[in-house]
């Protein structure tokens, strides 16, 4: 479509294009902004843009008064361990699953994937009873183990997908070259693996941060990560614009950061290898 | 090639995975499945015996039943046709050559990353609100009446606000799948005299079907189980009380666990009727 591609066209698009994703952008745009307002100045009328006195005030006040470090640290420890775990138990399958298949190992992954299918609330009390029996309600463990659970399909299909794209015959052409299983796996298999596990690693620490279903069913005081911190804004104190927005930006920042080196893998991951 | 040792230690390797996942399953499932045919309410007595079926009839004659499952395909439908028209348009606008797409693109998907609660109440508060909130300056400055979202307009505003947050997916599968498009064939189209939109209809769209059928599935399974964008909003109030929020209720709140487990169990055939169309898609690209 060479011929197309001239400038009025291209200018005119790239309006189009810029519009669209600022609109879709604003909503965190607008918090990230609201976070360095005052309490008035956020819900001035008319709305102020950038014509206002910026301040830190907020994230002081959030600290201060809910201690986000502690939901910080849940979220990191709770999104961190549980992938973790998650990437240790699913390697071994996922590399076993591409270089042995099996005739049953199409029916494995299916299955595997249907577990993911198991509406949360249909299990939520017995999965609550058990975490009352155990000790486990409101623990960092506990979660850190359903959240791995919930998200081990997607760690197994992702690093399936990956593995099975490493060619089989580069694995003899190292044997001939008298390599043993030790540098086999050191020099030519994990160099090839790592970029499929840490894609995977990095779109599960984003799934399990946002996980807002568990998360907030049970936990409490104890082991709440910020999804629940966020949620115990929902009133009155939503109210106050610019702290809400401060303790959201917080929340966010992170992830969102995360988030856009792992643009690609998202397609893959959460398709289960169905759009590539 | 794959000798019997090797076979023998594929199994040990995957053991750990599929036993964990099964438990995870059986588990739970098992005590949801036991529940829903048991009278059980553990703040008033307990265990009080066998029910029968009597959970599963209680809870589908329940006022409750019918407008939760009308709340539900509202939100489901309505993030579904939004979602996916306006993803098939934006991924059609990336996809054009324009000056700073990389930029583009990120702000497009950053929706994707911010949590459930933290969009839901930004949304309600900031942009909702019927005093402070954007919309309401915007209504205002139009000479309008600004309207009270949440209450009023209670289901809109929720497709809204989960509309937002799987837009980023939607777009970012269908411009996946226009970027594997063979250009030679629209080119050719086009050689053919094809205008722009019997292209896009003839060509673009229904190498686009398999793409949207998976973006409608992956997301229907997500969507049936929406809940914190309730949960931090109207609490289920003003119509958006969903089969997910209504289950989430009788188990939690009124903790009668052998009715919520019934409902518990009515979601789960519900999830599965859905997973049964997405697995034959994604069995059938295993094999290719």
């Amino acid at each position: 479509m060479a011929r197309e591609h001239s400038p009025r066209r291209k200018a005119l698009l790239t309006v189009a294009a810029w519009t669209a994703g600022l609109l879709i952008f604003f909503p965190i745009l607008w918090t990230i902004l609201t976070s360095f307002k005052t309490e008035a100045q956020a819900i001035a009328d008319p709305p102020l843009f950038l014509n206002f006195d910026w301040t830190l005030e907020n994230y002081a006040a959030v600290q201060e008064r809910s201690d986000y470090m502690r939901f910080l640290w849940n979220s990191i420890v709770i999104s961190g361990a549980s992938t973790l775990l998650g990437v240790l138990i699913a390697v071994p399958a996922a590399w076993s699953m591409a270089f042995v298949p099996s005739k049953r190992t199409k029916d494995i992954l299916l299955w595997m994937l249907s577990t993911k299918m198991l509406p949360a609330v249909g299990v939520l009390y017995p999965i609550y009873l058990i975490f009352i029996e155990l000790g486990l309600l409101d623990t960092r463990a506990g979660l850190t183990v359903v959240i791995m659970l919930i998200n081990l399909p997607i760690i197994v299909w992702m690093l399936y997908t990956y593995f099975r794209e490493i060619p089989v015959d580069i694995l003899e052409a190292a044997r001939m070259d008298g390599a043993d299983l030790r540098a086999e796996i050191l020099y030519v298999l994990a160099p090839m693996a790592l970029p499929g596990i840490a894609s995977t690693v990095l779109l599960n620490v984003i799934l399990a941060w946002n996980e807002a279903f568990w998360t907030l069913n049970l936990t409490a005081a104890n082991a709440a990560p910020l999804t629940a911190f966020i949620a115990s804004y929902s009133s009155p104190e939503g109210l106050f614009y610019a702290k809400l927005s401060a303790a959201s930006t917080m929340a966010i920042a992170p992830i969102l950061i995360l988030g856009w080196f792992s643009q690609k893998q998202l397609v893959r991951g959460l398709t289960f290898g169905a759009v590539k | 090639m794959a000798t019997r040792r090797s076979r023998a230690a594929a199994r040990m390797m995957m053991a750990p995975a599929v036993v964990l996942l099964l438990g995870w399953m059986l588990v739970p499932l098992t005590m949801t499945l036991w529940f829903s045919f048991r009278r059980y309410l553990p703040m008033r007595g307990g265990d009080l015996g066998w029910a029968g079926f009597d959970n599963y009839v209680r809870f589908v004659s329940s006022s409750a039943f019918w407008p939760s499952i009308q709340a539900t395909l509202v939100i489901v439908g309505g993030v579904l046709a939004a979602t996916v028209a306006l993803g098939v348009l934006l991924a059609l606008l990336l996809d054009q050559p324009i000056w700073g797409q990389g930029v583009v693109r990120v702000l497009v998907i950053a929706p994707f990353f911010v949590m459930p609660t933290v969009s839901a109440l930004v949304w309600k508060n900031m942009f909702m609100d019927p005093v402070n909130g954007l919309f309401a300056h915007l209504w205002r400055l139009f000479g309008a009446e600004p309207l009270a979202w949440m209450s009023e307009a209670s289901l809109p505003s929720i497709v809204l606000i989960v509309s937002w947050q799987w837009l980023p997916f939607a777009t970012l599968i269908l411009l996946t799948a226009i970027q594997s498009l063979d250009r030679e064939q629209l080119e050719a189209a086009e050689m053919d005299g094809a205008g722009p939109l019997s292209r896009f209809v003839h060509i673009i769209l229904p190498h686009l079907s398999r793409a949207v059928t998976v973006v409608i599935l992956i997301q229907t399974i997500f969507l049936l189980s929406v809940f914190a964008e309730i949960f931090v909003t109207t609490q289920g109030s003003f119509g958006t009380r969903t089969l997910t929020y209504l289950i989430y209720q009788r188990v939690l709140e009124s903790q009668n666990v052998g009715l919520g487990s019934a409902g518990g169990v009515y979601a789960i055939i519900l999830a599965n009727i859905v997973a049964i169309f997405l697995m034959r898609i994604v069995g059938k690209n295993l094999d290719a």
